[in-house]
C-alpha cells in the first residue's frame, strides 16, 4: 500500500486546472498530486467543485485551462479507460436491463472482470437478479454501479457522493468492500463527500475543496498534526507568528486553530484537532491560508 | 481468532485501539503463541477502516516483539503478555486480596482504595510507562 507508492505514478495529478461554464469558474488554478495507493476524501460544501473536479479526472469533461494525468497517463489513452472506473452521483444505468444484464455488461466490456467480486456485492444488497434497474431504490442502484465498477478491478476508484442515498447498514458493509478492495490489491480510492463522519477513520488524504480552490491536500495524519487547538484567556496578540486558521471568542476564553510556526507561548491549553473540527474551521474561514503538504505537491511547485 | 471493536468517537487513535485490544487479548490468554492474527483485509471488510491502520497497529506490535509477519502467510502471535503469577491463583493475587481485606477492615471506601493502589502504583512504575 503505502509502500509501494513512491514507485508509481501519481494517480492523480492536476496542474494549473481550471474549468469554466457559462456561470462562470467552478474550478480554477487547481494543482495538486493523490499518490497512488491511498484512500482520498474529498469534501467540501455542495457547490464547491467537487463534481466537476471528479468529471474532470473521469475525463467526461475537458479542462478550461491547464490539466490532469491519470495514473501517469494522458486521459486519451485508450488504455486508461480500462485502468479506472467512476460512479457519478446520478448512477448511470440503464433503466430497462435487469441486475443480472447490467452484470454481463460489465462481463463483456471488461476483459479482467472479476464475476465473485461483483457478484458479492450484490448478493450483499439481497438484489433478485431478475429485478429491472428501474424498479430499484436509489441505494440499490448505488450498489449495482459499485459492483460494475469493483468488477473491473480497478487501480483507481472516482466515487462522487457514493453513499449519500445508502442506509447506515448498507453504507458500512459497502466502505467495508472498498477498504477490502484496497487492502487486497493496493487500489486508489478518491470519493467526494459532505458528510464529514463518513469519511473518519476511513482516508488517509484529504482534498478540502472550497469555492472551486483546493485549499488542503495531503495526509490525513500531516495535515492534523500541523494544527493546535488552543483555548484560554488569551488574547488574538499572543497569536502573532504563527499562522492563524480561525479564532473564536466566547466570554473570556478565546479559541483558536492555528498552524503553529515554532513554540506556543502564552495561558493556553493545547489539543490536536479532530478532521472534523479541522476542517469546519477551515469552512468557517474563507480567508485562512491554503496548505498543501510534500506528497500533495506538484512537480512544478516544488521546483518553484 | 480476535475480532476487533473500533469506536470512532472515543478518541482514541483507531491503530491504538487495535493495539491495545490485541494486547488484552494476549494477557487474557485469548490469543496464544502461534495463534494468528486477521487479515488486513478481514479487519477492513468488518471493521471498514482504513488498510493502513491496521498494518500500522501490526507494525507496532512486531515492533514490541508480540507478533510477527511471516510473508505471504499473515501475522503471527509470538508471545503471551499471560502472566501466571497474576492469574486467580497466583501468590501476588492473593497478598493483594489480603491487603484488600485489611483497607476494609481498616475504614477505607472502595474509591479510597482504589485511589490508594493507583497512587502507589504511579509512584513503584514512574519512569517505565
Amino acid at each position: 500500500m503505502n509502500s509501494d507508492s513512491t514507485d508509481r505514478p501519481a494517480a492523480l495529478e492536476a496542474l494549473g486546472l481550471g474549468k469554466k461554464y457559462r456561470r462562470g469558474w467552478a474550478l480554477r488554478d487547481c494543482s495538486f498530486r493523490v499518490p497512488a495507493g491511498r484512500v482520498c476524501g474529498m469534501v467540501g460544501p455542495n457547490g464547491a467543485g467537487k463534481s466537476t473536479l471528479l468529471a474532470l479526472a473521469a475525463n467526461l469533461l475537458t479542462p478550461s485551462e491547464g490539466g490532469i494525468r491519470v495514473l501517469g497517463g494522458p486521459l486519451d489513452d485508450p488504455e486508461l479507460r480500462r485502468r479506472f472506473a467512476f460512479v457519478a452521483q446520478d448512477k448511470p444505468l440503464y433503466s430497462g436491463f435487469t441486475v443480472a444484464e447490467m452484470l454481463r455488461f460489465g462481463r463483456e466490456l471488461n476483459p479482467g472482470w472479476d464475476e465473485d467480486t461483483a457478484q458479492r456485492v450484490v448478493a450483499q444488497g439481497d438484489l433478485p437478479a431478475d429485478a429491472r434497474i428501474g424498479t430499484l431504490s436509489g441505494g440499490q442502484r448505488t450498489r449495482v454501479a459499485l459492483a460494475l465498477a469493483l468488477g473491473k478491478h480497478p487501480e483507481l476508484l472516482l466515487l462522487d457522493e457514493p453513499m449519500s442515498d445508502m442506509d447506515p447498514l448498507a453504507r458500512h458493509q459497502l466502505m467495508g468492500t472498498l477498504m477490502a478492495e484496497a487492502a487486497e490489491h493496493g487500489t486508489t480510492i478518491v470519493m467526494s463527500s459532505h458528510i464529514l463522519a463518513e469519511l473518519d477513520g476511513v482516508i488517509d488524504y484529504l482534498l478540502l475543496v472550497d469555492g472551486g480552490r483546493i485549499r488542503l491536500a495531503g495526509e490525513v495524519d500531516e495535515i492534523l498534526s500541523a494544527h493546535q487547538f488552543l483555548f484560554g484567556a488569551g488574547e488574538p496578540a499572543d497569536l502573532s507568528g504563527h499562522t492563524v486558521v480561525e479564532t473564536r471568542q466566547s466570554g473570556r476564553q478565546l479559541s483558536a486553530l492555528i498552524r503553529p510556526q515554532g513554540p506556543v507561548t502564552g495561558p493556553w491549553e493545547a489539543a490536536p484537532p479532530t478532521l472534523e473540527e479541522l476542517l469546519l474551521a477551515y469552512l468557517r474561514s474563507p480567508q485562512a491560508p491554503s496548505l498543501l503538504t510534500a506528497e500533495a505537491r506538484t512537480g512544478a511547485e516544488v521546483a518553484a | 481468532m480476535i475480532e476487533y471493536r473500533i469506536e470512532r468517537r472515543s478518541g482514541v487513535a483507531t491503530y491504538l485501539q487495535i493495539v491495545q485490544q490485541t494486547k488484552q487479548a494476549l494477557r487474557l490468554g485469548l490469543l496464544q503463541p502461534g495463534d494468528k492474527l486477521p487479515t488486513a483485509r478481514e479487519v477492513v471488510e468488518a471493521t471498514a477502516i482504513n488498510p493502513n491502520t491496521v498494518l500500522k497497529a501490526y507494525r507496532e506490535l512486531d515492533r514490541e516483539g508480540l507478533v510477527e509477519p511471516r510473508p505471504g502467510l499473515g501475522t503471527f502471535v509470538r508471545r503471551s503478555l499471560a502472566r501466571a503469577e497474576a492469574g486467580a491463583d497466583g501468590e501476588l493475587r492473593a497478598e493483594l486480596s489480603a491487603w484488600a481485606d485489611r483497607a476494609r477492615q481498616a475504614g477505607l471506601e472502595y474509591e479510597d482504595a482504589t485511589a490508594l493502589v493507583a497512587s502507589v502504583l504511579a509512584q513503584t512504575f514512574e519512569g517505565n510507562r
